[in-house]
Formats: structure tokens, sequence, C-alpha cells
């Protein structure tokens, strides 16, 4: 990897939902705010949840807009020409009136610029916003989108230029990712150095772990992998990771008291031996010398 | 007065289709003439996304005063809907059109508000 | 006229326990019911299930553009309009990334020579199965990166009717999708009953008042079962009140212990290694079952 970069970019992500990322990412980025600064991204904008874990200030709120046309009634000549270029049946035409529905609109600009007479100009719409957490050493940067918006991807790319911006001089950052396996992850792990697959050692788990280390061999990506709810089952997690390719990075243990602290909206770090688990799983991540 | 039926066949003896956007077939039936007829849906159903505003579209050529259906239009469609002043009612859905259409006239359909 | 009942099993999001509760409704109803499995992107039914794969389809879901080179003639205007960074130029000439793609279009309608066409890309397999309990299952895999939709939901969804008209079987048990967007209204829309299955944490609750929204634009009735409610009993009493006051009929309180872990373990439903377990779910099915009669 190349030493020269100033930051170390990880993303934590899943094949599917409540696996442990959120668990993971909030953890690693407190146990490292211990000694340095750290940057928490959470990338789950249809559903951020780490803030949750953190008592810090809000500092700012950041509102993020997209591009979507916008009618002009004067203007227009009712041709239909835009409906007909819309592929995503975001723009139609009702024969007296052209009508826009922005959740669908997947900001390709064809029906704007392909419109004879300017009708159809790109305006901003607020799609969702950033939210800066201030908590000491940790810093929290939040993308919440709005929930009549169908599509994160665009927030999610919003989020990680103010991070390119303002936040490069921060050595470790931690992206915390949607889960599944779709456009969402691949735009929240796309610009990371290295992604952290969180999973459970069963079949259910496996299954969705290949799906996802399938997916991210699609982009290149080099990976690693969490057992989380160790204990909880023998699949042979560790098997495919050295079959793929991908770093064994640590384990967390099945504990009832880890899922209880988890749904109070706690830290594991006051208990000296998750505090140990936690640690060691950011050994390994030096280790990897990204 | 023209009366929209969200339909998973061609005929009055078809069952209503439950969903809007995603309904197989739209029926129109036209009172002053008594005709039924006949929109296929089927190019919609393709599409993979916005399928209720497309579906919606359709409808703003024929401008029924009366949208009859099952489960209702999702946010995306009724936004679409709403401008053409119709009336919509909805759990049509355990009928046939023609049930549907007595049920109409009988005043036990639930109209919904946009 | 005997109308078919589609259940939708819902959450918003994952790890409540969403298609454990679909899985054991399926196993319980056994040929009553055809199983849709909705959760396309992290489809996990088919572990508990044992589909065979009996027949499959292919399933496109959008578009993708395809350049042909003997027509292109190099004025490099897809490049320009692109908005994804789509095409590319290299070696003296254009290509498409298929990855890239969104699908929009525009490229193809600038294009002067009509070398850049639309076509469908194919994003999965649709298949329809024989399943452990006797049963039937309709199921789908994406293709890496593609992603689940309106109409993927829609199809599992209309494949899984017919074929319950077709023998004859009374209930569709669908396992809905995650998230609040397209795929999830196409999960509610035709379904009779809602069962939203949730879990004490802040975020499931948050993620249980978000689905129900979308729940109530599509009249459906909503149905709530509490998973996992003894790991935090001051949680589970704020979603008590908060589907009290909503007005949704609460189904059951469904334990965490061990045994989930060991069904997990073996790719087993829960009601396969717990007789309690069994027993619960039973007599949850059974109220589902109530309900359905009277919608």
């Amino acid at each position: 990897m190349n030493s020269s970069k100033s930051c170390i970019k990880l993303a934590i992500a899943s094949g599917k939902g409540g696996t442990g990322k959120t668990l993971l990412s909030t953890n690693l980025a407190a146990l490292i705010a211990e000694s340095q600064n750290v940057l928490l991204v959470d990338l789950d904008v249809e559903e951020p949840n780490d803030s949750i874990f953190f008592q810090g200030k809000l500092k700012a709120v950041l509102p993020q807009h997209k591009m979507i046309p916008e009618w002009d009634s004067e203007k227009c000549t009712l041709c239909g020409l835009c409906a007909k270029v819309c592929n995503f049946g975001a723009v139609v035409d009702l024969g007296t009136s052209i009508s826009i529905t922005p959740p669908l609109c997947h900001n390709c600009y064809a029906c704007s610029e392909l419109c004879p007479v300017d009708a159809l100009p790109m305006v901003e719409s607020h799609m969702g916003d950033i939210n800066l957490f201030d908590n000491g050493k940790l810093t929290l940067l939040e993308g919440r989108l709005n929930t009549n918006e169908e599509h994160s991807v665009p927030l999610i790319e919003k989020v990680h230029k103010e991070v390119e911006k303002n936040y490069s001089h921060i050595k470790y950052q931690i992206f915390d990712s949607p889960p599944g396996t779709s456009c969402p992850v691949v735009a929240a792990t796309s610009k990371c150095h290295y992604v952290i697959l969180v999973t459970e050692p069963t079949p259910f788990g496996l299954n969705d772990l290949v799906m996802a280390v399938e997916m991210l061999k699609v982009y290149d990506k080099p990976m690693g992998v969490i057992i989380n709810r160790d204990g909880a089952g023998n699949e042979k997690i560790e098997e495919f990771c050295e079959k793929e390719g991908v770093d064994m990075l640590g384990k967390i243990p099945y504990d009832m008291e880890i899922a209880r602290a988890y749904s109070r909206g706690e830290l594991l770090l006051g208990n000296g031996s998750y505090k140990a688990i936690i640690s060691n799983i950011f050994n390994a991540i030096e280790k990897l010398h990204l | 007065m023209k009366i929209a039926f969200t339909s998973e066949g061609k005929t009055w003896e078809s069952k209503i289709d439950p969903r809007f956007g995603r309904a197989e077939y739209i029926l129109i039936y036209n009172q002053e003439k008594d005709t039924l007829s006949v929109i296929d849906n089927s190019e919609v159903t393709k599409q993979a996304h916005g399928a209720g505003p497309s579906t919606a579209q359709k409808l703003f050529e024929i401008k029924p005063d009366v949208l009859i259906t099952g489960n209702g239009p999702g946010n995306n469609a009724a936004m679409v809907l709403k401008k053409l002043n119709l009336k919509l009612f909805v759990n049509a859905h355990n009928s046939t059109v023609k049930e549907a259409y007595e049920k109409y006239k009988n005043n036990l359909l639930e109209e919904m508000p946009f | 006229m005997k109308k078919i009942k589609e259940i939708v099993v819902l959450s918003g999001k994952g790890g409540t326990g969403k298609t454990s509760v679909a899985a054991s409704f399926a196993l319980i109803a056994g040929k009553d019911a055809i199983i849709a499995d909705c959760d396309v992107d992290a489809a996990n039914m088919h572990l508990v299930l044992k589909p065979n794969f009996a027949h499959s389809q292919v399933y496109c879901g959008g578009d993708v553009a395809v350049l042909n080179q003997d027509s292109c003639t190099l004025c490099g205007k897809c490049k320009e309009v692109c908005r994804f960074g789509a095409v590319d130029f290299s070696n003296g000439r254009y290509t498409i990334k298929d990855l890239d793609c969104e699908g929009c279009g525009y490229c193809s309608h600038v294009c002067p020579s009509g070398a850049i066409t639309m076509v469908e890309r194919k994003s999965g397999d649709l298949f329809i199965s024989h399943i452990k309990n006797g049963s039937q299952m309709v199921h789908a895999k994406l293709s890496p990166g593609a992603e689940n939709s309106g109409k993927l939901v829609a199809q599992v969804k209309t494949n899984a009717g017919r074929i319950a008209g077709e023998v004859g079987c009374e209930y569709v048990i669908a396992d809905g999708a995650p998230g609040i967007g397209c795929p999830v209204a196409s999960s509610l829309s035709g379904a009779s009953l809602a069962v939203m299955v949730t879990e004490p944490t802040k975020s499931a609750l948050h993620d249980l008042k978000r689905v129900l929204t979308v729940a109530k634009r599509f009249n459906v009735r909503p149905l709530c079962i509490i998973n996992k409610y003894n790991i935090n009993s001051d949680q589970t009493a704020v979603i008590k009140e908060f589907i009290e006051k909503e007005g949704i009929t609460h189904l059951a309180d469904i334990p965490f212990d061990s045994s989930f872990v060991k069904a997990m373990g073996q790719a087993k439903s829960i009601i396969e290694v717990d007789s309690k377990m069994k027993a619960l779910l039973e007599e949850t099915w059974g109220k589902v079952k109530e309900i359905a009669q009277t919608v």
C-alpha cells in the first residue's frame, strides 16, 4: 500500500444488517480516541445510529443538496421530450403540465439539458444533512438522509467529499457503511483503503460474507474479517477467508452482556476484558501497515 | 362519468389488482356510454423504478373521475394523482371489478383522502 | 371468491429476526403457504428452507448503455454528458464502464451516429423451488453490486401468488425488503397484513416507526412481534407503549436465549430446535391466520 498517504480510511461493512458493524465502528473509534485523534463517519445514511453511543456536542448541521429539475410552466411548450428521455419515471407528461417526482430522480440531467426551451432548470433540493459531533479527540460525521429520499448514494458521496476537504489531517478514519451488497455499499467503501467485514460464525453469516466478498472483489478492494458472536456456531469462516485471501482480524465473543450494553446505547470500553478485545483488533489493523 | 379500476384482467369478472403502480391492467368504465375499455399496463410493470408515477400518467390521458383500487397508490404516485382531482376508493381488492363497482354505487367503498 | 392472503414480514432494518420469524411461519404453515423471499439483498431464507432451484429465469432491472465501436465517430458527446463517469476514453476509443453506468440513457440521446443503445441489464436470477416442507418458494439472487427494486419484489410476489392460486393454497408468506424505499413499498403493495418484527433497541424503534408510515400509506394492517424482548426490559416497555398508542395488535414477545444461537449454527429455524419456541410461534401464526380472515 502507498505509505505516503496521510490518512488511513477503513470501511466497516457486512453483507446484511445486524451483524455488529455499528458495535465495532463505535468501539474501535472510541478506543483509538484514547490515544489520538480519530474520525468516525456514519455512512449508513438511511438509519444512522452511531451518534446514539456518544454524548458529544452537535457542533454543526451542514445541509446537503442534490440537483433536480424544476418545471418552468411559462417556458414549457409541452413537447413531452423530458418525460420520454427520463428512464426512471421521475418526469411524467400530464398533457397540460409536467410532473416531477424528486425521490425518483437519479440526477442525470438528461431532461434538463435536452429540453429545447430550457424549461427544466436544475435546482438544489435538500436531500439530507451532515451532522458534526465533537467528542474530544473523536470527531463524528453523520450522514442523515431525509426519509422521503430513495437514493442514498448522492449523500454518501457528499460525506466523502466533506471528509476529503476538511479532515484529511486525521490519520485514522472509520467509515460505518450501510448494510447489503448493492450500490450504497459500493459508494461507501469505494474511497476507503481497506474494508473490514463483520460477520457471524453461522451459515447465515457465511452466506452473507460470501456475497460481500464476491462484490468487493469486483472492485478490487483489500479486505479483512471480524467474527462477531464468536462461539455462536462453528461455521468455517476462517477456512473461507484463507481460501479467498482475506485477512482474519479478530473475534468478538458471543456474550449476552455485549448485546445488553448495545441495546442501552453503551460502549464496551468500560469493561477491561471487552476493551482488550477491541485493542487486539486495533493491533491487528495496525499490523497491516496500510 | 369515468371510473377507473386497477385490475388483474380485462373483463368485469377480473379481480381488482390490489396494487396501483404495478397493476396489470387499468379498466375504464364510461357510465354515459356504458362501455368498458382496457389499458394494458404491462410496459410499466417492467420498469425497475417509478412505476407509480408512470401509471398515474396513463390515467391523465383518460381523466377518470373515480379510481377504485386495493392498497392504494404509494407516495410518489399519490403526488401525481393529486393533480387529477379524482376520488380515490381503496380496499376493493377482495372483489371482481363488477362487485367493486356495485359496492361503489352502494357507497360501500372506503374513500381515501390524498 | 376465495382470496389468497399475503402476509408480509418486515422490520425496517436487518438483524431483528425478521427472516427467522418468516422462516418459522413458513415451516409451520407447510403446504398452506407459498414463500416469497423479497429480501434479496440479504437472502437467507433458502438456508433454512433448502430450495432445489427447480426453475430459474433471468431478472433484468434497469438498463445499461452499450456502445457499438463500428458506428462510433469519436465525437465524445457521450463522455461530456455522463454525470456518472461511466464513459472512458483510452487508446483512442470510447468505452462504457458497465459498473458505473446508471442506465439513464442520456448518452444514447445525444449520440449523433446512434452508436449507443440501451439494453436491459441482467441483474440476477429468479428461482421457483420446492422446499423441504413440501411447499414451494420464490426467491432471487442478485448479481454483485446490483440492487433490489420494486420490480423484482413484484415479480417474486406475483409468481408466489400465481403458484398459490394454482395449487390452491391460502397464504403467501413474504420476507419483506429492508429499509423504506421502493422495494419496501412494493413488498407492502398487495399485502393483506404486515407483521413487524422489532427488538428492544433504540435504533429498532426508530426503524419501526419509519416502516409503519409506509404500511399506513398502503392501508396494510400492521401487527407487531417484539423479538429478544428480554435483552432490555426498559426499551421493551417503551416499544409496547408505542404500539399500544398506535393501535397496533401486539402478537407476541419472543425471548432471546441460547437456542437461537444453536438454530443459527445449524442453519435451522428456531422452531426446529426448541419446543417452547415452536409452541409460541405456532400460537402466533394461529393469531395471524385468524386476523387474516377478517381483512
